[in-house]
């Protein structure tokens, strides 16, 4: 039976009716109340969507720290030796701005799928799994990196511009592998269709924050190494 | 039990003033060119802070003896004013003190960490290593030796690792573990770690300074009275920390020029 | 079909087995009084080690019977070496610091209280909550495993500069094993509080029920949202300055030696590191880690005292801003720990300046409880009694604070009692009776049973005074120049001074003494104490509107709906002078927050 295409019905969970559920206090209610408001907002965001801010802000500091200990380490002394970034790390961004994209392409069929019409999106997972396997590839490619410089001579004690490049890396491709776990619990929820929106949503956004990252600390090597 | 609480209150106050009027425990007198600034930091600040201190326990004290233990029917009443008051007070009170003490303050540190040394304030070095201090004169030809760390030796006593067999100026250098220096001359006094973070304090001279590795440092300072003082390290060094200290004279230029002329002789 | 709770939380049925009921548990007041027993261990520990420190302070040569247990050199009949006493004291401040002042204040009453206090029925990420406990306790473990591995405990002191903390156990003992173990346990630390964090500050944001504007919050829900943001900051960078310190030790690099460093006649293998770059991160860290050790505090004494004076305080929302204003200015000021420390001294002005400003938002909370105060009908109990101690000790730390904020000055009291004294005074102290109030106020809630309030008295007053006579000779003995994190005093000018050492030991054995009868008044009244009701103290916040102690999950399947602020005392309701957050009554009152 042809079955018409139309939006999967948009709920507006600020029309959500008073299950007096916890969560009502809303993030809105940061500002006082004036006469014009309600004093209460009926709708508040996920806590994962907060979840994930609080979880980007964290490793922000994290990087600024070891940013400035980089720019202090360059500073304080005469033995910071510059060498070109191995040609694969370019590659590897490639990969991670494209895995990207192929997310967002998933969270579309995903949001058709769960908005009620399975029929239309045969294999919603297809798209995430192929962000896994971009992601995968990238820390791979990572890895490949470090052989390349390990095949130079540059190891991490070698030079402190050397120490740098393997914490850097180290440390987002570590932070990287957790996105991939949290790509897994994605697709793991999907197959029991219990995935919440939310859920995804964080995912997304940790996920091209990781992107974001990597380009500031391509960035920040290739000024600086 | 809160009319106790209010009196010891007002007891521990008035106790811990009375060590501070009394002067009981104060820092040593002053023998530098710019400590009168320091010092006079420290007694505005003494005067501001006490009063504030005793001020603050007191009206707590009164307030806790007021109004504990009311009778039920008691009413409830605000301090006239409001927050908005104390806020106002907070800010211009509290905001004039640290403007003041703030302003007045650059003076004091700038005099210490903000000038330059004069042209001919005699330099010093001293090298601050697990656990003691040792001091370098220039020796006649008024130049330190270049250092070789890896020639330092405690055993043959070459603390600083000196070449005095290749490097024509490290021949004059005047190595001592003792620290001395003409009065009413300035002194620059040049600080190199050898090992971890050390630290200078000499509490009469009203200097403290970190030696920081891999970085030298300098102080310089002016001593006006003649005497024995000791320098202690206060930075946290390892196990021998406690007992890292070394004495400073302070002579007359004629005695401190034969202190010198014995001191070369000994090298 | 769309999940309609999406954003409520993840609804988890209550725990049948005695593992998930106490050990591995999901239930954030489980784990409230996980953190709690172990900042009680930690603080015990602590108090030990200071015990040991006053001793060997006050009687150089006192033999300690047994305490070679604890170290394989370093008490040779149980006589404390220099080395040793460095260890202890290290163990001592990283304790005392992390594991009591940053745990019991913060995550203890924080994962207890926070979620009912908003109206919620747990944390939106149990499973992280529970990690974030036995992370910190691992933390604990692997600090603690540095007295029996290897030779020793690091010796740098809480603070661990450099390059003493990075050289290696060439340069000491402890400072091989010793320092990488802190360095674990700390990271460990710091993972295990960013997980805390991020639970307390999506409670506090979106789990608040209907009715529960931010404005509404106790000032408790305010002090722990705003220590979980500087946590937040403060935590994520500690983490990656101990993995650099790490790796100089492991790795062979050279982040926080510098060359040509010679130790034992021997060139070490480092180069071109920056000993200030440790400092720099370290204090980044540092200073906002002592405003998360007291903002808490400064919460629960506003709580505490609006309860048991009956009326609100003059200024909620200032309350609010100000320590708003500590947590935002604590970032700004770290470098007054490093005035001497050889960074550009232009710099030291810099930092002054924030510092000395910072005493504003301070003096305004001091001012707003103490006048507060006027006019109201004060209830002395313990809990009571302990706030009003901690103004005092606040007061007393916040004083001597004013001293240190100026460079020049600080050239004199740098390194010296004066600095010991005043972060006891605050940390120490206040903080603590802040922990004590905390208890006090709230063990009727988490147990059931109300604590024994005439040995909660003597308690407070063996406290009170014997803290005073302990760390207000501090002040004096720097002000004559006494250094601190020396094992002994051999200089010629510290002799005069050992009476007063000897007096302050001897006060702090019976100040510490004293501590233990609130240990006993804790675990006697947990068993045997009387029975509580829902309110003994006739509060108005959410936790006093629910069961004693609270059901599974905090209020028995009712959502509850907040109609007030939680500083409706002093009106005329039919119930008595107070009007709970959770009671639609309305009532004729000055002023009732939306």
């Amino acid at each position: 039976m042809a079955t018409t295409v139309h939006e999967p019905p948009k709920i507006d969970p600020r029309r959500l009716p008073d299950q007096g559920h916890s969560g009502n206090g809303g993030w809105r209610n940061l500002v006082p109340a004036d006469g014009d408001r309600r004093v209460t907002q009926e709708y508040s965001p996920p806590p994962s969507s907060t979840a994930i801010w609080v979880v980007v802000f964290a490793v922000t500091m994290m990087f600024a720290a070891f940013s400035s200990a980089l720019i202090v380490r360059k500073g304080s002394s005469l033995d910071w030796r510059t060498f070109p970034l191995p040609s694969v790390l370019y590659f590897n961004t490639f990969l991670l701005l494209a895995s990207s994209i192929t997310l967002e392409v998933s969270r579309r069929h995903v949001a058709t799928f769960m908005g009620g019409r399975k029929s239309q999106v045969k294999s919603p997972a297809r798209w995430l799994y192929v962000t896994l396997f971009l992601g995968l590839l990238f820390v791979a490619g990572q890895y490949a990196a470090w052989t390349q410089l390990r095949a130079e001579g540059l190891y991490l004690a070698t030079n402190p511009s050397s120490s740098f490049f393997y914490v850097l890396t180290a440390t987002h491709a570590l932070h990287v592998l957790g996105g991939l776990g949290g790509l897994i619990y994605v697709i793991r929820k999907l197959s029991k269709s219990a995935l919440l929106r939310s859920q995804l949503v964080a995912t997304a956004r940790y996920w091209h924050f990781m992107g974001i990252l990597w380009l500031y600390l391509l960035l920040l090597l290739w000024t600086k190494l | 039990m809160a009319k106790f609480l209010a009196v010891t209150i007002i007891v521990i106050a008035i106790a811990s003033a009375i060590p501070i009027l009394r002067h009981t425990w104060v820092a040593p007198e002053d023998i530098s060119t710019h400590g009168y600034l320091i010092d006079e930091q420290m007694s505005e600040t003494m005067a501001e802070a006490g009063i504030a201190f005793l001020a603050a326990q007191f009206i707590l004290a009164l307030f806790i003896w007021q109004f504990s233990n009311p009778r039920p029917d008691a009413k409830i009443k605000s301090f006239p004013g409001g927050a908005k008051a104390l806020v106002i007070a907070a800010l211009l009170l509290v905001g004039a003190e640290v403007l003041a003490l703030g302003v007045f303050g650059v003076k004091a540190w700038a005099n210490v960490y903000l000038t330059a040394p004069s042209a001919d304030a005699m330099p010093i070095q001293v090298q601050a290593g697990q656990f003691a201090f040792y001091f370098r004169y220039p020796g006649p030809d008024g130049k330190f030796g270049p250092l070789h760390p890896e020639l330092i030796n405690e055993g043959s006593q070459n603390f600083f690792g000196l070449d005095t067999a290749n490097d024509a100026d490290s021949k004059d250098d005047i190595v001592t573990a003792e620290m001395a220096i003409p009065v009413n001359k300035e002194i620059h006094l040049l600080m190199h770690a050898k090992d971890v973070g050390h630290s200078f304090f000499v509490r009469e001279l009203r200097v403290q300074q970190d030696f920081v590795p891999g970085l030298d440092v300098s102080l310089h300072f002016t001593a006006t009275k003649a005497g024995r003082y000791e320098i202690v390290c206060t930075q946290l060094c390892g196990l021998g920390h406690y007992n890292m200290k070394a004495y400073l004279s302070v002579l007359s230029q004629d005695d401190f020029n034969d202190w010198l002329k014995k001191q070369a002789a000994l090298q | 079909m769309h999940d309609m709770s999406a954003h409520s939380v993840q609804h988890h049925a209550p725990p049948t087995s005695f593992i998930r009921k106490h050990v591995f548990s999901l239930d954030h007041k489980v784990i409230g009084k996980q953190y709690y027993a172990l900042a009680l261990v930690a603080a015990l520990s602590g108090m030990l080690l200071s015990w040991f420190m006053r001793i060997h302070l006050g009687w150089t040569n006192a033999a300690i019977p047994g305490l070679q247990l604890l170290s394989k050199t370093g008490a040779p009949g149980g006589v404390i070496t220099p080395e040793f006493y460095l260890q202890l004291m290290t163990m001592h401040g990283t304790i005392m610091v992390f594991f009591v002042l940053t745990t019991a204040p913060f995550a203890a009453f924080g994962n207890f209280f926070l979620p009912i206090q908003v109206g919620a029925e747990d944390m939106p990420f149990p499973r992280f909550n529970m990690m974030s406990f036995w992370v910190t306790f691992a933390a604990f473990l692997v600090l603690m495993s540095s007295f029996i591995l290897g030779d020793g405990p690091t010796l740098g002191g809480w603070t661990q500069y450099a390059p003493l903390n990075s050289v290696g156990s060439v340069a000491g003992p402890g400072q091989g094993l010793g320092v990488v173990l802190w360095m674990i346990s700390i990271a460990l630390f710091c993972v295990g509080q960013l997980l805390g964090a991020l639970n307390f500050i999506t409670t506090t944001l979106d789990l608040r029920v209907k009715g529960m504007s931010m404005m509404r919050l106790p000032l408790t829900a305010w002090a722990w949202f705003i220590t979980s943001c500087m946590g937040l900051t403060a935590f994520a960078v500690l983490m990656p300055a101990c993995i650099l310190v790490i790796l100089d030790h492991v790795a062979g690099t050279s982040f926080f030696v510098p060359s040509y460093s010679v130790i034992n006649d021997q060139l070490q293998p480092h180069s071109g590191g920056s000993t200030l770059l440790w400092q720099h991160l370290f204090w980044f860290f540092g200073h906002p880690e002592v405003y998360i050790a007291i903002v808490p505090g400064i919460g629960i004494v506003s709580h505490v005292l609006i309860t048991n004076m009956r009326k609100p305080m003059l200024s909620q929302r200032v309350l609010i801003y100000c320590m708003g204003a500590l947590a935002v200015l604590s970032y700004m000021v770290y470098g007054h720990h490093m005035f001497v420390s050889g960074m550009n001294p232009v710099s030291a002005l810099a930092f002054s300046f924030p510092t000395l400003v910072i005493t504003i938002p301070a003096t305004i909370v001091v001012l707003i409880w103490t006048f507060s105060l006027y006019g109201s009908k004060l209830r002395i109990n313990s809990a009571s009694l302990f706030a009003l101690g901690f103004i005092s000790m606040f007061v007393s730390g916040g004083v001597s604070g004013f001293f240190l904020a100026q460079p020049s000055i600080d050239i004199m009291l740098h390194a010296t009692y004066f600095v010991v004294g005043h972060f006891h005074m605050v940390m120490g102290v206040a903080a603590m009776f802040g922990i004590f109030s905390a208890t006090y106020f709230w063990f009727p809630k988490m147990t059931g049973r109300m604590m024994n309030e005439s040995l909660g008295r003597v308690h407070f007053w063996l406290s009170f005074v014997g803290a005073y006579c302990i760390f207000m000779p501090f002040h004096y003995l720097g002000m004559a120049g006494n250094i601190r994190r020396y094992s002994s005093f051999p200089d010629d000018f510290l002799q005069p001074l050992l009476p007063v050492h000897k007096w302050i030991t001897v006060a702090a054995l019976v100040t510490g003494a004293a501590q233990l009868i609130f240990v006993y008044n804790l675990i006697h009244s947990r068993f045997w104490g009387k029975p509580a009701p829902d309110n003994p103290w006739e509060a108005t916040s959410l936790e006093w509107s629910t069961a004693t102690p609270p059901p599974f999950d905090n209020f028995g399947g009712k959502h509850p709906v907040v109609y007030h602020d939680p500083c409706q005392y002093g009106v005329q309701s039919s119930v008595g002078d107070y009007v709970m957050q959770t009671s639609p009554e309305q009532v004729k009152t000055e002023h009732d927050e939306k």
